[in-house]
């Protein structure tokens, strides 16, 4: 019976780990929900369209004049008519550093794009131009391009989430592991 | 004071930072070859480049462009080499396409017109009928030349490689 009851406690510890987390997956899909909503608003989104033509407006219409990505190949880059900066009078070009769509072969998608579909975008670096999870969390805080979205200049609505909130629901969403919802 | 290089002359110009583009080069510097159509980069008549790339002037504040180099229709065509000043100047190929092409009927947008294909021809020297469209469809023509347009860039491309039209 002595040995039985030595190693009793042993056992019993093998089975319950002394790391163990509380479990976060619920909390990380409650955070992608805000993800989601940000990056499906038109300010985000139109730049990030399924076809190749940029979008325009809330209610997404293709870009007007005919322009796709292929415009850029042809001498017409998105800086023929956007600057680096907002224009300041009624109906001027919206801009921003850097203007452009997404390259053909990393399209980056967000048109139409489920909870689902998006979490498992951004998770899969062969779709995010070899960027991780939290290089795209650097790319959310910092890019000057995605900061238009919360100063889109006269006549269009920003993205209504603050930047913050959105930058804290990423982090939240990789630190709980990144799960995507159902 | 605004300093910037017009046709290959340099230039220094008394204007408020914001003032378009297009509002120095017509009323201060009289090349009035360059057009006002809609004032928001719609419509390419204003056309113009910026060191070699196509910008709308009508939105492009003069402080955007100190320093750099504008072209614009009337630094299009070149004197020969080894010309005199009164030596007549040679139509780029564009130009030229244009005319062999009679393509303009009012012609208020040609100087567009032709300053983005110069730009489209640069950018892919042999274009299709599409890249035309994908290069053009920014600059309007309530003529409807369209057809003529994609004629005379056919044109123009040919001539450029050394080739019969």
């Amino acid at each position: 019976m002595r040995p039985v009851l030595w190693l009793a406690p042993v056992a019993f510890a093998a089975c319950t780990p002394a790391t163990a987390q509380p479990d976060r997956t619920a909390e990380g899909k409650q955070a992608f929900a805000t993800v989601h909503a940000v990056f499906l608003h038109p300010r985000c989104r139109n730049c990030h369209p399924a076809g190749d033509a940029p979008l325009q407006y809330a209610d997404g219409r293709p870009h007007a004049q005919n322009i796709t990505r292929r415009s850029e190949k042809n001498g017409l880059p998105c800086a023929t008519c956007h600057r680096d900066k907002n224009g300041t009078r009624p109906n001027q070009p919206p801009g921003a550093p850097h203007w452009h769509l997404p390259p053909s072969d990393v399209r980056m998608v967000f048109e139409g794009r489920t909870p689902r579909q998006l979490c498992e975008q951004l998770k899969d670096p062969t779709k995010t131009g070899g960027r991780d999870l939290a290089r795209l969390i650097t790319h959310v805080q910092e890019d000057p391009l995605v900061s238009w979205g919360w100063s889109p200049g006269p006549g269009r609505d920003p993205v209504p989430i603050p930047r913050p909130q959105l930058v804290d629901a990423m982090k939240t969403w990789v630190a709980s592991g990144a799960p995507c919802p159902d | 004071m605004v300093k910037l290089d017009v046709n290959g002359r340099p230039e220094e110009v008394a204007a408020e930072e914001d003032m378009p583009l297009l509002w120095v080069l017509r009323d201060k510097l009289g090349l009035t070859g360059t057009k006002y159509g809609c004032g928001i980069a719609q419509c390419g008549a204003c056309t113009v480049h910026v060191d070699g790339q196509a910008r709308r002037s009508c939105v492009l504040p003069v402080g955007d462009v100190h320093g750099k180099k504008v072209l614009t229709i009337e630094g299009l065509a070149q004197k020969p080499e080894g010309g005199t000043v009164s030596s007549p100047v040679r139509l780029h190929a564009v130009q030229q396409a244009w005319l062999d092409e009679n393509v303009p009927q009012c012609g208020y947008c040609q100087a567009g017109q032709i300053m983005s294909t110069v730009a489209l021809l640069a950018a892919n020297p042999a274009p299709t009928d599409d890249d035309i469209d994908a290069a053009l469809s920014a600059n309007l023509c309530r003529c409807g030349t369209y057809p003529r347009i994609r004629r005379a860039v056919h044109r123009a491309a040919a001539a450029l490689k050394g080739e019969a039209p």
